[in-house]
């Protein structure tokens, strides 16, 4: 892009449980879009940020944050009122997306099969009696179950409960991370993550990256390589392939998602497809699904970035 | 994100497909070593990523407060490390350890009581190295080290690298507990296990915050002479007790079954990273040997600039200041702990940088740290100080690096977390985390 090229400011770090995580993206971001001449900065959420991005006037800024105020949309709604273009979602479709029943419901009402749930704050718990509670929980939805926060990322806080006394270890996994738990039902079957990018000609999906663990896939499987093996694309037939990356489509539209996503999915013995949840700043690190999806579709990931970034200035 | 949910016994869904390769993301997996395994940074590692930045009050690292050190008069002497012994200080040196330092290093032992020669002294890249080198010399894989219940993490972390089976023996707050100790030591050598050494931390202890009394000091010696057991001194906080003299050091009992270390980081500044190790001829020799293959030799730069601190700077001046400095912060965590607090109960230390906390029963630290983190207040869960995951039930407050009043914010916002995670605890019945072995502490450069 030469000297031409649009000035980049990635967003990463912030407050949230995942900062570690969202450092992580942003220097991997960056360091890609550098490889073709892209140039960026990355900035943390922080006091200085506002001033940062007012004197800097940079022609796009891209949040890779992930977790409260990044992903929930409002660092997004800062960015827009400080007049900058953004690369993603925008701050309503942002929050909308960010919490998990929501996203599902509106998925749901899409046509897409989402496992059922029931999503309860803390709060409840203390006026009705957690084990009344608890109780009605797994008569109602049965077991296994998953129990996660209804925000946040990275498997944290998440935990399946496969017998009734897990459920209440698995509670206050939970409540450490967010005071609301969406408990759902677990869907046996195999695990696979489509990214979808829209780099100016409307949502493509990249291949599925299908994960295979030796236990949950949780922090620890996520960012220590070895435990987890993944396959991409994933092993599907044609067909299911197909679907998932039109299930990811869907989502992605349902939700009014822009330029870049992920939505983690689960595929049934019987080749059902059923929605997990989406993200809105998807993974990024040395480890994470996206980049891999997107080395697998044959993209240079500097040469995907910058398409993004393209798209999002000519939009 | 995408959970497991293949329960025990069952099997996932078909995949039939492409036979794509899978990747583990990591081409060298099959090539690491066995004791490489417990590596893997854990997601409660991760939220200390939050600890450095201004909005959180930290009460987790283990930095010294350093804004108190005379910045103009280093300069001075760094200038003149480079300007009068630049050839010097940019060379390799001795691998044991430049001579003059290792001669002031015996001034600043005899403090505690110790009397040793230079050639006793081995300089090692802080005292970390030297506890590297002591277990590389003398452990071999599943070989028994006994550790006071709870230890430094950062010792917990050499002696699982080299894949050493650690034995907790409990401490009160007098120290570690002879009739404790005997018992542990008993039970071993019935069980035909070789004890290689012992590892304490006598003053101040990281994280328990107690000294092992005067008094039990030569119970200990006498205990560790009949079962045949090296004693491992770390001593990293001895100087910087609040009140009266220094406690005699264990090796000023014992030139030949104990092995002392000592540090530069607490009393001066921890960048410098020159610590050493005070060790038996032979055992010396060992470590020189083991010191030069590992790093060649200490920092000739850092080594020159201490010892041109100590001959030209008032060292023990500033080690008062740094005791003053410290009381406060002391004093400010234990009253805000008894203002806000009241349910939990505390040592109050009488130097160094640690109080550990007793958390109300049923609560667990490692499961609260995330709440914490939210509230922007960080400490370190007690599960990193054991080597079988047990410790939960307490956490360590540093008081080193915070102002007085960010600690009494802190240990405000503390108080809140502990009374929500008490109300889920309540909620949904006692419950403890699993210990899953990885490492639950922060790095070195956690404020």
């Amino acid at each position: 892009m030469g000297a031409a090229s649009p000035r980049v400011v990635i967003l990463a770090g912030g407050l949230s449980h995942e900062r570690d995580v969202s450092l992580r993206s942003g220097r991997r971001v960056a360091e890609a879009l550098r490889s073709v001449g892209v140039d960026v900065s990355i900035h943390d959420v922080d006091a200085d940020l506002v001033p940062a991005l007012t004197e800097l006037r940079p022609d796009l800024v891209w949040p890779l944050l992930h977790g409260t105020s990044g992903e929930d949309g409002s660092v997004r709604d800062v960015v827009q009122l400080l007049g900058l273009p953004l690369l993603g979602t925008g701050p309503r479709e942002s929050r909308v997306a960010w919490s998990k029943p929501i996203a599902k419901t509106v998925v749901s009402r899409a046509g897409l099969r989402t496992p059922d749930f029931v999503t309860l704050p803390q709060s409840l718990f203390r006026e009705l009696g957690a084990s009344r509670v608890l109780a009605a929980l797994v008569a109602r939805l049965g077991l296994p179950l998953v129990v996660k926060p209804s925000r946040g990322g990275s498997a944290l806080g998440v935990n399946l409960v496969t017998s009734a006394d897990e459920l209440p270890r698995a509670m206050v996994d939970c409540f450490a991370y967010s005071d609301t738990a969406l408990i759902e039902r677990a869907v046996i079957g195999t695990e696979v993550a489509v990214s979808v990018v829209d780099t100016g000609s409307g949502p493509t999906a990249l291949p599925a990256v299908e994960i295979v663990t030796d236990g949950p896939y949780d922090y620890d499987a996520r960012y220590n390589p070895g435990r987890t093996e993944y396959f991409a694309p994933a092993r599907l037939s044609a067909a299911l392939a197909a679907e998932v990356a039109a299930v990811a489509v869907t989502a992605h539209q349902a939700l009014g998602l822009v330029r870049i996503s992920r939505t983690d999915l689960i595929v049934t013995a019987s080749g059902e497809v059923q929605f997990l949840e989406v993200n809105v700043a998807p993974g990024m690190t040395e480890t994470s699904l996206l980049p891999q999806a997107a080395e697998a579709a044959g993209h240079n990931l500097g040469d995907l970035y910058r398409s993004l970034v393209r798209a999002s200035l000519a939009a | 994100m995408i959970e497991r949910i293949v329960p025990a016994g069952e099997t996932a869904g078909p995949p039939t497909s492409s036979a794509a390769a899978g990747t583990r993301l990591d081409p060298w997996l099959g090539a690491y070593a066995q004791r490489t395994h417990g590596m893997r940074a854990s997601e409660i590692r991760a939220l200390f990523a939050v600890a450095n930045r201004p909005e959180v009050v930290s009460l987790a690292g283990g930095m010294p407060y350093l804004d108190g050190l005379p910045l103009d008069v280093l300069s001075d002497v760094a200038s003149r490390v480079v300007s009068q012994r630049g050839l010097q200080a940019l060379q390799y040196g001795s691998g044991q350890g430049d001579v003059t330092l290792r001669e002031q290093i015996l001034d600043v032992m005899r403090l505690e009581g110790i009397d040793a020669h230079p050639d006793d002294v081995v300089v090692t890249t802080g005292s970390q190295q030297a506890l590297d080198l002591v277990t590389r010399i003398f452990i071999d894989p599943g070989d028994v080290v006994v550790a006071e219940a709870p230890s430094y993490v950062g010792a917990l972390g050499v002696f699982r690298a080299y894949q050493a089976d650690v034995v907790h023996t409990p401490i009160d707050e007098h120290g570690l507990v002879p009739a404790a100790l005997e018992e542990t030591l008993a039970s071993l050598a019935a069980a035909g296990r070789r004890v290689k050494f012992l590892y304490t931390v006598p003053n101040f202890h990281n994280p328990a915050g107690v000294s092992l009394s005067t008094e039990r000091r030569p119970a200990v010696l006498a205990i560790a002479r009949r079962y045949g057991m090296l004693v491992l001194e770390d001593n990293p906080y001895g100087l910087l007790g609040f009140e009266g003299e220094p406690r005699p050091a264990i090796r000023s009992m014992d030139d030949e079954g104990v092995l002392y270390l000592g540090s530069f980081s607490k009393t001066f500044a921890p960048g410098y990273r020159v610590g050493w190790v005070v060790a038996p001829h032979a055992v010396r020799e060992k470590l020189v040997l083991a010191s030069e293959s590992a790093i060649l030799c200490p920092s000739s730069a850092s080594q020159i600039a201490i010892s041109t601190y100590l001959s030209t700077c008032d060292w023990q001046g500033q080690i008062k200041s740094y005791r003053e400095l410290y009381r406060e912060r002391r004093d400010a965590t234990v009253s805000a702990l008894a203002e806000h607090l009241p349910e939990a109960s505390w040592n109050v230390p009488d130097g160094g940088f640690y109080v550990w906390v007793k958390l109300p029963d049923g609560l667990d630290s490692k499961d609260m740290l995330p709440r914490a983190v939210t509230a922007r207040v960080a400490y370190v869960p007690g599960t990193a100080f054991y080597y079988d995951g047990g410790g939960a039930s307490h956490m360590r407050l540093s008081y080193c690096f915070p102002t007085p009043e960010r600690i009494r914010e802190g240990v405000r916002r503390l108080a809140s977390v502990v009374a929500g995670e008490r109300e889920l605890v309540e909620l949904f019945g006692t419950t403890s985390s699993i210990p899953d072995g990885v490492v639950d502490a922060p790095g070195p450069d956690i404020s």
